[in-house]
């Protein structure tokens, strides 16, 4: 008898485990259903470049449907809750949903009524976000009308989807306004509640220079309580202030609001305890989790997504014939940071290793690590082709491995 | 209040002990004491039992958010109670390592 797989959340990680799954199992072997709650695909990472004019938000989004193969359902509504005891999921349109192998990929939720003021006076006027589609098409026409003042860049806390975009959204804000002969006029202050520009020590060390040559100024150490968007100031729960003309935040991040209906499903946050290595969820054997949903101490990013799905893959067909879990998942991350200029970094990393120099995938390259190059520019922006035809149909990247590799990579010694 | 000699007990260069078994409620105000908590007054304690509590049962400190949410005492009070880095300071005053913040 077909096995019933349920998959939630149709979006990175949901899309890239149902059409992997459907390839390895048979109709008869295997029921596999996709619920999410709408049918827009956003390429995220196109959201850095509407603020910008550099992208539009009609082509970042995609319907979620036409994402999946042949043979698997899709239930577009919302998710009610989660019963682990009945091995069931209850839909907000009323139809329950059993399964013997349930996979959260719901992602993280922005929760910007969290801070105080956020969402108040100011709101979409002069405070914004690039993290939605409406966030980051309101931006695009406030930067369009801002020739002077102070740009202020800000986090509220982590975890946040891809950390290193506010940094990015830094860069490429120097470069539009020097493109636009105003960058005199502006300000750009950087506040972040870490102690430097970054998590890790190499790569913050190599950014932390970069924010300085591009004259922004970093605020670190900065754990903001309130927004105030009438008088823009930015504060602090320690009570220091920074003043703002614009500004650009990313909120606080949850998991999706049905996993806190779900009794014994999710942590504080609403993130699923899951195990860093197989991906198998500490709430029960026949639940799994990938992508942003989980609370595995790697970045929230696609490209940790992609790498998960391949051996999330593997452990559901072992799960389900009853065999030990591969236990390989490393935390290989890797990403493009865009530095402005049409350049951009490149880092590659994992749980223990933290990004380094060298180059990519290989010592041969082409890419080059921790370094500003328009090759990376130019791999960022082929990477939204790769997306939508390479690793949402849940295809491997020729040459680029699950697991991270040290080849080309140079060890460095930090002061930090 | 109680402060003790603290020889004998390991402690990373930032002050964090290395082994949570060496902690008793003195050490604790010892290390309050260093960082200017002038006493250790029962909401403190509530924090400061919620961080050894989850670390020794989860293995891993709870971040400031989740204090704020679990611990019974708001973010805000967290400030005035463990001022600059609540998160760090409860964990340093209750004897487990820094909490390592995610990425």
């Amino acid at each position: 008898m077909a096995k019933n797989i349920v998959i939630l959340g149709g979006g990175t990680g949901g899309t890239l485990m149902a059409n992997r799954l459907r390839k390895l199992f048979d109709r008869d072997e295997a029921e596999i259903a996709v619920v999410d709650k709408d049918d827009r695909h956003i390429y995220q990472p196109g959201l850095l470049f509407v603020p910008f004019g550099l992208a539009s938000v009609d082509e970042i989004v995609r319907p979620r449907a036409r994402q999946l193969h042949k043979g698997i359902s899709f239930h577009e509504t919302g998710i009610d809750h989660v019963e682990l005891e009945a091995d069931a999921v209850h839909l907000e349109n009323g139809t329950t949903l059993p399964y013997d192998v349930l996979i959260v990929a719901t992602g993280t939720h922005l929760q910007p009524e969290e801070t105080e003021g956020m969402i108040g006076p100011g709101w979409m006027e002069k405070v914004f976000t690039f993290y939605t589609p409406e966030g980051a098409a309101g931006l695009a026409e406030a930067l369009n009308g801002f020739d002077g003042g102070r740009l202020v860049i800000n986090f509220i806390d982590l975890p946040i989807k891809c950390p290193v975009a506010p940094l990015e959204f830094a860069f490429l804000a120097d470069s539009y306004f020097h493109e636009c002969n105003v960058r005199d006029n502006v300000e750009i202050t950087f506040v972040t509640p870490l102690d430097g520009a970054f998590t890790k020590p190499v790569a913050s060390e190599l950014l932390g220079s970069l924010l300085a040559e591009k004259n922004i100024e970093v605020v670190t150490e900065f754990n903001t309580g309130e927004v105030d968007g009438v008088g823009g100031r930015l504060v602090s729960y320690d009570e220091r202030e920074v003043p703002f003309d614009l500004l650009v935040t990313i909120p606080l991040h949850g998991g999706a609001d049905y996993v806190n209906r779900s009794p014994g499903l999710g942590d504080a946050l609403g993130f699923v305890p899951t195990d860093p290595a197989t991906l198998q969820s500490k709430a029960r054997p026949n639940v799994f989790a990938l992508g942003d949903a989980t609370n595995v101490p790697t970045s929230k990013a696609g490209s940790v997504t992609h790498f998960e799905g391949e051996l999330l893959t593997e452990n559901v067909r072992r799960f389900l014939a009853g065999e030990p879990l591969d236990a390989s998942y490393d935390g290989h991350a890797n990403c493009f940071i865009e530095t402005g200029f049409d350049k951009a970094l490149l880092i590659d990393f994992n749980y223990e290793t933290e990004p380094l120099p060298g180059r990519y995938p290989t010592s041969l390259g082409p890419m080059q690590l921790l370094h500003e190059s328009r090759l990376n520019h130019l791999g960022k922006l082929m990477f939204q082709w790769m997306y939508w035809h390479v690793l949402l149909p849940g295809r491997a990247i020729p040459g680029i491995s699950p697991r991270m590799t040290m080849a080309g990579k140079k060890a460095v010694e930090t002061n930090a | 209040m109680a402060t003790i000699e603290m020889t004998g007990i390991a402690r990373d260069p930032e002050g964090f002990l290395t082994d949570p078994a060496q902690w008793n409620e003195d050490v604790a105000e010892t290390i309050a004491n260093e960082a200017g908590i002038t006493e250790l007054t029962p909401r403190h304690w509530l924090v400061v039992n919620y961080m050894r509590d989850t670390y020794l049962s989860a293995g891993e400190a709870p971040s400031i958010r989740s204090l704020g949410k679990e611990s019974g005492v708001q973010i805000k009070e967290l400030y005035v109670l463990f001022p600059k880095g609540p998160a760090k300071l409860a964990a340093k005053i209750g004897g487990i390592p820094k909490p390592h913040g995610c990425i």
